[in-house]
């Protein structure tokens, strides 16, 4: 260490520490990337077989997007935080790290993992499902932005939480439905507009709601994250 | 900057089960404080709670130096090995150390990781995933990574857990020269693997 580097160098440099090993990690083991792309990939042919041939309103499409992207959010984006206790590795960052670097570099980390199921997802589900067409692609494309951001919020924090709890597989969707529920809503209802051929100035409510979830969700989890994080 | 660690009142309980009440003790530069007791006296604990990993239920302890530290910064001053503290084992020794520097907020200098690889007899083995080493290597590994920021305050919960003669012979020598660099704290069951203790903690009966 220099006499020169200030306390924001630091903390920069240990969130981007947290950020280069969980990604590294993810890389070497891949526990978080097979699951969500097995999820996506079973989710959307489960979908094509129930469809058969037969066509769905684009809000049941709309929403079944959602669907399959919250499931297999549920499914990687939690090991994050449950990976370092399972391996006991969780000590070694509370003796090294300052709590918010580590909050923020799990949270780049899954809004990257976050990013790229979503992008995957959509690919996926414009390929296969012939029912569902994007009108407005700019509704469409700052919904899955604001989604894509606010479900990494929101897993990231509760994550944290259930890593520390005994029964983290029941515990996981028990306490993230209600808190991702007004950010599912949303996005249904924007994804709809988007494939109705809406302005995208109709969608302002939904984009309102959708910055707010995440600046609520990301200014809580600051807030909170040393306290869920120290035993 | 001479540092001292000062315990009053330490008073631990789970669940309404006390583990050990009434812990006073105050360490300075070059002395060694002695943590000792039976399996499950509450060692470890006590360790934990000096290195700002547990919040005790009652009294306190501080760490100071030209004034208190607040409990982030007195992480920052101290080296942990202890047996619950795990290694990132699909990492290499080498990333391991610069990890954890970087964890730290600092930066790393790959020179001195590795004259400290070195002396723990693991520099040949630095590049591969520590998922292949023994128990007693990844004790050696602990060693490098809780020394590899110079720590004024080095905390040696079971030094000796899985290490051979040679690497319980380079403990050794670590635990001499913390006098000359800051304090030392030992928690153990054998006290024999300690000499020149200043202040004992018996956590025997301190319910």
């Amino acid at each position: 260490m220099t006499a020169a580097e200030t306390p924001v160098r630091r903390w920069l440099r240990a969130t981007g520490a947290v950020f280069m090993k969980d990604w590294r990690s993810e890389l070497r083991t891949r526990y978080a990337i097979s699951a969500l792309v097995m999820f996506v990939i079973t989710t959307i042919s489960i979908i094509l077989f129930a469809l058969g041939g037969e066509g769905a309103s684009p809000e049941v499409l709309s929403g079944m997007l959602w669907v399959v992207i919250f499931f297999a959010a549920m499914s990687g984006l939690a090991r994050t935080f449950v990976m370092e206790e399972e391996r006991g590795t969780a000590m070694m960052l509370q003796l090294t790290a300052a709590p918010s670097a580590v909050f923020a570099g799990k949270l780049l980390f899954n809004l990257v993992l976050g990013a790229g199921l979503t992008v995957l997802t959509v690919v996926l589900y414009l390929f296969f499902i012939s029912g569902f067409t994007v009108q407005t692609y700019s509704i469409f494309l700052a919904t899955i932005t604001l989604g894509s951001i606010g479900l990494a919020a929101a897993s990231t924090i509760i994550a944290a939480i259930i890593a520390r709890a005994n029964t983290k597989g029941t515990l996981y969707p028990v306490l993230s439905f209600p808190i991702l529920l007004p950010l599912l809503m949303t996005v249904i209802s924007a994804t709809r507009l988007a494939a109705d051929g809406m302005p995208f100035s109709e969608a302002f409510g939904e984009f309102q709601i959708l910055i707010s979830y995440i600046v609520v969700v990301v200014t809580t989890s600051i807030l909170l994250f040393e306290y869920i994080w120290k035993d | 900057m001479e540092l001292r660690i000062s315990a009053r009142g330490l008073r631990m309980a789970f669940n309404r089960r006390t583990i050990f009440a009434g812990i006073d003790f105050s360490v300075g530069h070059g002395e060694t404080l002695l943590v000792a007791g039976r399996n499950g006296s509450g060692k470890s604990t006590l360790v934990k709670i000096l290195c700002g990993l547990l919040t005790p239920t009652g009294g306190k302890v501080e760490m100071t130096g030209k004034k208190p530290l607040d409990v982030h910064a007195r992480r920052g001053q101290i080296g942990l090995v202890a047996p619950y503290l795990q290694v990132y084992d699909e990492f290499s020794a080498m990333e391991n150390m610069r990890l954890t520097m970087a964890l730290r907020g600092l930066l790393s200098d790959d020179g001195a990781h590795r004259s400290l690889l070195e002396r723990l007899a693991l520099d040949v083995r630095r590049s591969d995933p520590v998922r292949g080493f023994s128990s007693g290597m990844k004790q050696r590994l602990k060693y490098a990574l809780a020394l590899s920021h110079r720590p004024s305050v080095l905390v040696l919960d079971e030094p000796m857990a899985n290490l051979d003669t040679d690497g319980m012979a380079i403990v050794r020598t670590i635990m001499e020269e913390q006098h000359e660099k800051g304090i030392l704290v030992v928690a153990t069951n054998d006290p024999s693997d300690v000499t020149a203790v200043h202040t004992r903690v018996d956590l025997n009966d301190r319910r």
